[in-house]
């Protein structure tokens, strides 16, 4: 006897195959759905995806000085460093006619870029084109262009300043994530150290993690025992504690952040406690705000609640009998708080970890008005190169290093703890 | 049963309360026995659960001692009184597997390794589980985390295992299987449990005695039979099995039986003198459904009439409603044997023995 095996289509009553019916069926719904969401999804992309990208973007970018000296740099690349000591004279003439023909603002912010790579670049430029247009002006053609240059300013026969073009002759630059990590070129294209005075990206990255961990240590254990009394108090109390923990979150952020100052300033509240109960004295002030000390409480305080939140959420559905259970089997109180309630507590501790760690890595505002000159963060330098140096390849270079530090922390915490297991509320 | 000297567990006086205004549990007094199954019932907020807490050591008693094994407890911390507890929604620990949750307790005892596994895997076995060790309690069943429950109360050998409505979260037909189960259990290791339910028929079907508990106050201590067939109060006659009452007066007392008026001129009834006193009291009488017969009338005593208010079909046996003596909740069981012709609206002849009919409290 055989068998046969129909692998012939499912079909309706009416003869359609089953999946198109199916298909036709939910279309509709899907249609509908996804018309639901466009405009958040539409949202989404341009002040979140849109912008992300154009950072990312901008971080490598080095197309606005290839722009301006586009044939120059072409000849750049024909120069044999190995042959000749200066570059050959096409290059110095393309860089005449360029500088002579084009648009000032145009080269103006490209000096700028060229002043990253070497300093001393700017000056050199504008006074050349001073002299470039006076012999436009006049109608003469130089013999030689590079003789001319080195005429203008005898720095134009230094090789080392053509070196620097090394680092801006692709559209693509690496050089500002060398800068964020205190790094730069030297003449050879080599990654060297920045000069020891210009070293301060580093020092603010440690000092960035070293505060944002002390910072969720702190929330942890400030936060845990809170949010136990919240998830374990009657109604009554625990409405009331939660006021305490909201209240905070409905409050300014500057305000709280002043109120710090006002508390901890060495003419603040808690010296002037501390001096009339006479543990200390008047000229043994204590220094508490204005360095890393300021930034640690006035951020722990301002995000303890995003720790407290997440842990209570957690810690609300851990029936209570299971430490009665525990202690049933045999435990002690701190056995059974130890093997019993503390493991079920784990996604809140990771949730809550990771949104302090992360919200604190980035934080500005506080440790700026707090953090004095050794309590800021890195988020600080972004907002400086983003206002008064107007450096944004750097800014996006910090920013997407920022990015690229949680994303590697959100893997990380993957791996360890599973993403499954957060519990934000 | 009740001498001291036997007595395993003992409640001395027993009062309980939570806000000094009301009391949860009021003078309890309970005794028992080593190997015993003992069952607390009642409604909820009567007190059980409350009594059991104080058991296990989360509730201390406000007045009064409770001693185990003749020593008293109520300074002993609960996790030092080696008493098991299966709790209601069982409190598995859903971070640890089944094999890991049962090592909990031997852990904690500093038990060697192999002795734990060995253990584990007795307790496992015990209660049908022994390739489930792995296993998440969230990967289980409501039926097979019961189980789990029931075998981590069992694995450290405690001296007693407590049961706070263990089958009250699994469906009829698995609450009933376990039932038996956690029977068979205790027949074959000999503990002593004691268990809380509000639910009659599984107190019925498992305990050696059952306490029925209302308003904090023991109601009667009996075993399943005594508290069925003979109810001491008119609570224990309501809340155990059906019931049918009829509200009178006394009217004369011959020692162990008395004459009851109905009220509203419906009658007298000859019923056992149960739990009243004096002639002219008030008293509820009440009938067991089962006990009611109906014939064709010639009875001399305790035969009445009653109007059929409502016919239910339930197989093996027809329940029907009646109208007796005023009451219209009247409850007789008819077996089917395939002759019962009556319509709604007929009336029968009805009669019962009036050993069969106790006059209670009202």
């Amino acid at each position: 006897m055989e068998v046969t095996i129909s692998t012939a289509e499912l079909l309706t009553t009416d003869g359609i195959p089953l999946k198109q019916s199916l298909r036709k069926a939910e279309r509709r719904n899907k249609l509908r759905a996804f018309l639901l969401v466009f405009p958040l999804l539409l949202f989404i992309f341009v002040t979140f995806v849109m912008p992300i990208g154009d950072m990312l973007l901008r971080s490598v970018d080095d197309s606005q000085i290839n722009s301006v000296f586009p044939n120059t740099f072409d000849e750049y690349k024909n120069w044999d460093k190995g042959v000749d000591e200066l570059p050959p004279e096409e290059v110095y003439k393309s860089l005449f006619f360029e500088l002579a023909n084009g648009d000032k603002r145009q080269i103006g912010k490209a000096l700028t870029r060229m002043n990253y790579a070497k300093s001393g670049w700017k000056s050199l430029i504008k006074k050349t084109t001073r002299e470039i247009k006076k012999i436009v002006k006049k109608g003469e053609e130089p013999v030689s262009y590079k003789d001319t240059f080195i005429k203008i300013n005898k720095f134009w026969g230094d090789p080392t300043y053509w070196y620097s073009f090394n680092q801006m002759v692709n559209d693509r630059s690496s050089i500002y994530y060398w800068n964020a990590l205190d790094r730069t070129f030297n003449e050879d294209g080599d990654v060297v150290l920045q000069d020891e005075k210009r070293r301060m990206y580093i020092k603010t990255w440690l000092r960035t993690f070293k505060v944002s961990v002390y910072v969720t240590i702190f929330c942890l254990i400030l936060g845990f025992p809170v949010a136990h009394l919240l998830a374990n108090l009657p109604l009554r109390y625990s409405n009331l504690l939660m006021i305490f923990v909201l209240l905070p979150f409905w409050t300014s952020l500057l305000v709280r952040t002043t109120a710090w100052i006002v508390m901890l300033q060495q003419n603040g509240v808690i010296n002037g406690i501390l001096v009339w109960l006479g543990v200390i004295n008047d000229d043994g002030r204590i220094q508490m705000v204005y360095n890393e000390a300021g930034t640690l409480i006035a951020m722990t305080q301002i995000l303890l609640p995003f720790m407290i939140l997440p842990l209570y959420s957690v810690m609300r559905v851990i029936p209570k009998s299971h430490m009665r259970a525990a202690q049933n089997l045999g435990a002690k109180p701190a056995t059974a708080f130890l093997r019993v309630y503390l493991p079920q507590t784990i996604p809140g501790i990771s949730a809550g970890g990771l949104l302090v760690f992360v919200l604190a890595i980035g934080y500005f505002i506080t440790p700026e008005l707090v953090g004095g000159k050794d309590g800021k963060l890195i988020g600080s330098w972004i907002a400086y190169h983003l206002k008064t140096t107007l450096n944004w390849g750097l800014c996006a270079a910090l920013g997407a290093i920022l990015l690229g530090i949680m994303l590697i922390f959100y893997w990380l915490y993957n791996k360890i703890v599973g993403i499954d297991n957060i519990k934000l509320g | 049963m009740n001498d001291t000297s036997q007595s395993f567990v003992k409640f001395e006086k027993i009062d309980k309360s939570y806000d000094g205004e009301v009391l949860v549990v009021k003078n309890l007094n309970l005794d028992i026995a080593k190997g015993e199954f003992v069952t607390m019932l009642g409604p909820s907020g009567s007190g059980k659960t409350t009594t059991l807490m104080m058991l296990a050591g989360f509730e201390t008693p406000t007045n009064g001692e409770i001693f185990l094994d003749t020593k008293p407890i109520s300074k002993i911390p609960p996790y030092e009184r080696e008493i098991g507890m299966v709790f209601q929604n069982y409190a598995l620990f859903p971070h640890m597997t089944v094999a890991e949750n049962l090592s909990f307790p031997l852990e904690v005892r500093k038990i060697s390794k192999p002795d734990i596994k060995e253990k584990v895997q007795k307790a496992l076995d015990m209660v049908e589980l022994g390739n489930f060790g792995t296993r998440f309690p969230a990967q289980l069943s409501g039926g097979q985390q019961q189980r789990v429950a029931l075998a981590r109360a069992l694995v450290f050998e405690p001296r007693l295992v407590l049961m706070d409505e263990p089958l009250g979260a699994l469906d009829k037909n698995l609450r009933e299987q376990m039932q038996y189960e956690i029977k068979h259990i205790h027949d074959r290791i000999g503990i002593t449990v004691v268990y809380v339910t509000h639910d009659q028929s599984e107190a019925l079907t498992m305990s050696n005695r059952i306490a029925v508990f209302n308003d904090g106050v023991v109601q009667q201590l009996s075993t399943p039979d005594i508290l069925y067939e003979k109810p001491e109060n008119s609570f224990v006659a309501k809340f155990i099995g059906e019931n049918n009452t009829l509200n009178g007066v006394i009217k004369e007392i011959n020692g162990s039986s008395c004459i009851v008026d109905l009220d509203n001129n419906q009658g007298t009834i000859k019923a056992l003198k149960i739990n009243v006193n004096e002639v002219g009291e008030k008293t509820q009488l009440s009938i067991r459904p089962e006990r009611v017969s109906i014939n064709d009338g010639n009875n001399e005593e305790n035969s009445f009439t009653g109007k059929i208010e409502e016919l239910i079909y339930l197989g093996d046996h027809i329940r029907a409603r009646l109208d007796v003596c005023g009451n219209n909740e009247f409850i007789v069981k008819v077996p089917n044997e395939g002759n019962f012709s009556h319509k709604e609206g007929d009336t029968l002849n009805l009669s019962w023995n009036s050993e069969d009919v106790r006059a209670l409290d009202i």
